[in-house]
């Protein structure tokens, strides 16, 4: 079968998984109701029944922010493992999760009063932690493997203070639990319009630059050889990136695995041009996080599992597979 | 060959970070010429190869591409000159094809659309080096070989006057060398300057029109094949001698024994 073939019939799957998904989520919950009632509601003007206040005020939001989350932190980890040239990178890994953690804590101790600062702090502390991990990085040469080294003992850092804040004030922090697991529960448009706009952004720059990230994966020397100005994409990615994990970060708080295992099915599927993979993992990553969030809303009803609990159970043992695929050995080295 | 010079070192310092691996290089390079830059490990010859290509930046020095400062080329205007083709390239999960079009890099706009031109380059740059076969291949299932021609003919792409190869036979058995040589040799015949690295004497005295033999950072002699061995130079710096073999009535290095 031709490529081009190929690609549209996998690209028909994507979309019909989304919407599947995509109603899944939107529909599925402790209560549950007919997308046809609400639809008759809704022509009907019936803006006051029970269904149409879940729909409009929980699910809807809900399902917006799964979608936004998983996208942006699937573009994210893709974008970082491009520019790491490392397939075991992702925001966790590099840092930048552990940085958003750490000044979302550092915000809910020093300032409990004012719980609406733990996701402003949640970005910024990924971009900074990016930021510096990068200026670290280009200090000593800027090489991959520095990045990456760079980023774990970075990581290292934030995540014991992270366990000191938990033990300093334990009574500050217990508020940050759902937060630091991950979860889309409770959130509201005006909280998610601003992110949603940014991860927009951030998305938009990652296929405008998706090509440079094809030379990028040629190795710096061959890539700055062929005229890409390497230090400068490096930068812009990792910033673009930070920016996609921090504003994810800010609404959904510090979910796991997504950045790291939906570009390896990408890859698996489309193969290794960016062009394709920044799509795919926006549409994966959303299918993904729709999934896990509703996954969680049912499995333990009328309880409610956080959707950073389900990805790590779905995703700890995908990536363990991941690792030890012979078959797949040879694009995971 | 002419007598044209296309790029010239000048009093060049080069290394990496506190370290000093060029300590004084002044060369000038002809147009259309293939030098073959030799000698013992550690002697400088890649550092060599880079800082010439503003791979590593000079701790003292300068270096002039067509009269002008090398440092002085925007990034894409100096990979339209100058192209490099590393001792170990990553492997990306690409095809043959799709590695040829990256030489294309250089060439394009903001959009990064492919131009009939482009695709016309890329066709002759697969055809020259021999790759058409297993143009769909996935690099990483390529002999080193395959491989080898797959990079040069991304090179050839690129379309640059002056190509720095450095060691482009490593790890290849003596049927591929020969082959991967015979490409250079192609490809300097369409009028292009070749700058590469060798480790094997027989191929460097063969497939050279200069030879710069390189110790501690210095260059020890510059000269044609010729007369580096009849001097004895290659006796001076490695301790060996040679041996020949006619083919089409050209005389060719084959091996080397200690002396």
């Amino acid at each position: 079968m031709k490529t081009q073939s190929k690609m549209l019939i996998l690209s028909f799957i994507i979309i019909l998984l989304f919407v599947l998904t995509l109603c899944f989520s939107l529909f599925t919950g402790n209560t549950m109701f007919s997308p046809l009632k609400l639809w008759n509601d809704f022509i009907q003007g019936q803006s006051n029944t029970t269904e149409y206040r879940i729909f409009m005020y929980s699910r809807l939001p809900r399902t917006m922010a799964a979608i936004a989350a998983g996208a942006a932190l699937a573009v994210s980890g893709t974008l970082i493992q491009a520019v790491l040239n490392n397939a075991l990178a992702s925001p966790n890994i590099i840092g930048v999760s552990s940085g958003a953690g750490f000044f979302a804590l550092l915000s809910a101790s020093f300032f409990p009063m004012y719980p609406g600062l733990v996701p402003i702090s949640a970005f910024w502390g990924a971009l900074l932690t990016s930021m510096l991990i990068y200026l670290i990085a280009v200090k000593t040469g800027a090489s991959r493997i520095t990045l990456i080294l760079s980023g774990v003992a970075i990581s290292g850092i934030l995540s014991a203070g992270i366990d000191l804040i938990t033990i300093l004030y334990p009574d500050d922090v217990i508020g940050a639990t759902g937060f630091m697991v991950g979860s889309f529960s409770g959130i509201t448009f005006s909280s998610l319009f601003p992110a949603v706009f940014l991860i927009g952004i951030g998305i938009l720059f990652a296929f405008v630059f998706s090509y440079d990230l094809n030379i990028l994966a040629l190795g710096e020397s061959t890539a700055a050889s062929l005229g890409l100005r390497v230090s400068s994409l490096r930068l812009l990615v990792i910033t673009v990136s930070a920016l996609l994990s921090g504003a994810a970060v800010s609404f959904a708080g510090l979910l796991g695995f997504i950045g790291l295992i939906v570009p390896h099915i990408c890859r698996a599927l489309v193969g290794h041009d960016y062009r394709k993979l920044i799509f795919y993992a926006a549409a994966i990553g959303a299918i993904f996080a729709m999934l896990c969030d509703s996954l969680g809303k049912l499995l333990f009803a009328p309880f409610e599992v956080p959707v950073g609990i389900v990805l790590s159970f779905l995703g700890s043992p995908f990536f363990l597979f991941l690792l030890f695929a012979k078959k797949r050995g040879r694009i995971y080295e | 060959m002419n007598d044209e010079t296309i790029l010239s070192l000048h009093n060049v310092k080069a290394g990496y970070g506190m370290s000093t691996i060029l300590t004084d290089i002044s060369l000038e390079i002809k147009k259309g010429e293939i030098l073959t830059l030799a000698g013992c490990n550690g002697s400088g010859k890649s550092t060599l190869l880079k800082a010439s290509s503003r791979q590593i930046p000079l701790k003292s020095g300068e270096i002039l591409l067509k009269g002008k400062m090398l440092s002085s080329y925007p990034q894409k205007e100096l990979a339209k000159t100058i192209s490099f083709l590393t001792q170990m390239p990553i492997t990306p999960a690409i095809s043959v094809e799709n590695l040829t079009l990256h030489g294309r890099f250089p060439y394009l706009g903001f959009s990064r659309k492919i131009t009939k031109e482009d695709k016309e380059k890329v066709e002759q740059a697969m055809e020259m080096a021999g790759v058409v076969s297993f143009r769909k291949r996935d690099l990483r299932q390529l002999s080193g070989g395959e491989r080898q021609k797959a990079f040069l003919s991304m090179v050839i792409a690129q379309d640059t006057d002056v190509l720095f190869l450095d060691e482009p036979t490593t790890y290849l058995d003596i049927g591929k060398q020969f082959e991967i040589l015979d490409l250079v040799k192609k490809i300097n015949s369409e009028g292009k300057t070749i700058v590469m690295v060798l480790h094997d004497l027989a191929h460097v005295l063969s497939y050279s029109n200069r030879i710069a033999l390189m110790e501690k950072g210095k260059i020890l002699a510059l000269d044609s094949p010729e007369r580096i061995y009849e001097n004895g130079l290659l006796d001076t710096l490695f301790g060996v001698q040679g041996h020949f073999a006619e083919r089409e009535k050209v005389y060719y290095f084959t091996s080397f024994c200690k002396k």
